[in-house]
């Protein structure tokens, strides 16, 4: 009965995956480079920065400190309306990218347990997906309104 | 007894892995610096050839030192700052824009179990900071004090978050049938096969997110010099301004290496666990120019769409098309489905993906579809 059951569930993925090889570092020192490459790469925007304030010509004059706008002096406030549309698409990405982040676990261990896992999922995909189509059909997908 | 009171592991005060750390770090420094002066170069000389053009010849042989030449312009240039603009907003996003980038570039694979240093999970971190990278673009938009720039931040934010989705599930596919999220283990499966050949559907999602994602052309609406001046980063001068540029060349480059590990076999397809670190290295840097020069293939022959276009291709089109094919590998997997029905299904969807662009693309023009959405707003005469 196991052997049928292992003939049935191609190992595609007992083929394809490799044991998981411990890491020579620790969860934490993995990190530790991230933290010298965050400080590295302050420190190479400041001296490019300092360099160009020692290097650079400085002159102050008049209109020198003008926003550009078309090179007509700018007209009115310097902010400028922006559509709502912006906002229904940023709630949007939220309730999406949340979604992603349900189905990142998900999707590295759900072949190691029952199929019911599998359907679960299917359920959460689905609510997301009516969603979808329902900000498709009140229209918030489009542009021009 | 340390081990309980030390939670970090052993090693967190230890001055050999950060001094190790540090050494790769500042390697990576060079090297991408280095990189970066070479894909401005070979980005202008690759789409002068495009255009029939010679692109840069003075400076050096064939032009190859003109990058270090702009360089060095542009630190002798004067750094302006605007009145209006919010001081230390538009000082510190070239920092917030650039930091992110030069991160995902310290976790990235460039031979087996060679790096800066490998997370066990490398997918997810890299994706949370390339998406950092948006900051960087708000603070430079909002910090300028000016419309143009404000508007371009704005368009860029709208469409870097809409492709993150369609980007994330893409990679998510893959990651299904992987199993792990760590970039090394990813590469070193895809020995026989790369993933692409499994999973063609999401290397082309992948692609056109990514290229949206780093805003090249045709997805260059942000920054599209023709509308809205130079978007952003209007405002910015001098060594500012090449900080933004110099944080999209490395954006590209390390983006070309992740998409290069995740669906090409990064360093490991054909034969590289057997060849040695050299041919691995060959691989990682050949794969990541390839999709560079895939992407100026794209810029130099795509007209760039409009931002209508932009957000429903993405919306409608890439977005249900993931979330299909994701449920379509979880039934394969579930099922335990041969590898090549993978394949087949995935392939069915790249090839509705491709008529969908190009159904879009050799569309007849009319007033009608050329007003298109703006019909509401625009008062068109009647023909």
């Amino acid at each position: 009965m196991q052997a049928v059951k292992t003939a049935r569930f191609f190992p595609i993925c007992g083929e394809r995956r490799r044991p998981w090889k411990e890491p020579g570092l620790s969860f934490y020192d993995s990190y530790s480079a991230v933290l010298v490459a965050t400080i590295a790469g302050i420190i190479l925007v400041g001296t490019a920065v300092i360099a160009a304030k020692l290097l650079a010509p400085f002159g102050r004059e008049r209109g020198k400190d003008v926003s550009y706008e078309c090179g007509m002096l700018p007209i009115g406030s310097n902010w400028s309306q922006v559509h709502v549309r912006y906002y229904l698409l940023a709630i949007l990405f939220l309730i999406f990218d949340v979604e992603t982040v349900f189905i990142f676990p998900w999707a590295v261990t759900f072949i190691d347990f029952p199929k019911y896992v599998f359907y679960e999922m299917l359920v959460f995909i689905g609510v997301l997906g009516l969603g979808l189509a329902y900000a498709w059909r009140r229209g918030v997908l489009e542009w021009g309104r | 007894m340390s081990e309980v009171l030390n939670p970090f592991g052993s090693e967190i005060f230890g001055i050999w892995n950060w001094l190790d750390a540090i050494i790769r770090v500042v390697i990576m420094v060079t090297v991408m610096t280095v990189v970066v002066m070479y894909l401005i170069y070979g980005e202008r000389k690759i789409v002068a050839r495009f255009q029939q053009r010679l692109g840069p010849t003075r400076t050096g042989p064939a032009g190859l030192l003109q990058s270090f030449a702009d360089a060095l312009k542009l630190v002798g240039k004067e750094d302006l700052r605007p009145k209006r603009a919010d001081r230390w907003v538009f000082e510190f996003a070239p920092f917030a824009t650039f930091v992110p980038v030069f991160i995902t570039l310290s976790i990235l694979p460039f031979a087996q179990d060679w790096g800066v240093r490998n997370l066990p999970l490398g997918l997810f971190f890299m994706i949370s900071a390339l998406g950092l990278e948006i900051v960087g673009v708000m603070m430079a938009g909002l910090g300028s004090g000016n419309k143009f720039a404000l508007l371009g931040a704005v368009r860029a934010a709208a469409q870097m978050i809409s492709y993150e989705i369609p980007l994330v599930l893409s990679l998510l596919a893959v990651v299904m049938i992987a199993g792990t999220l760590d970039l090394n283990q990813m590469a070193l499966q895809q020995d026989r096969y790369p993933y692409v050949i499994l999973q063609p559907l999401a290397f082309l999602i992948f692609f056109t997110a990514m290229l949206s994602e780093l805003h090249r052309a045709p997805f260059d609406i942000p920054v599209a010099e023709s509308e809205i001046v130079g978007g952003y980063f209007v405002e910015y001068s001098g060594i500012r301004w090449s900080m933004f540029m110099l944080s999209e060349y490395a954006a590209m480059w390390g983006f070309s290496i992740f998409g290069a590990v995740v669906f090409l076999g990064g360093w490991q397809f054909p034969m590289g666990e057997d060849w040695g670190w050299g041919w691995q290295l060959a691989l990682t840097m050949g794969k990541s120019l390839a999709f560079i020069f895939v992407m100026l293939w794209v810029r130099a022959t795509v007209p760039r769409l409009r931002i209508d276009q932009l957000m429903s291709f993405c919306w409608k089109v890439l977005l249900p098309m993931s979330l299909v094919q994701i449920l379509a590998n979880g039934f394969i997997l579930v099922y335990g489905g041969p590898y090549w029905l993978l394949t087949l299904t995935s392939s069915l969807g790249a090839a509705v993906l491709v008529a969908i662009i190009m159904r879009q693309a050799f569309r007849r023009s009319s007033t009608k579809t050329l007003v298109g959405a703006y019909r509401t707003q625009l008062q068109v005469p009647a023909p």
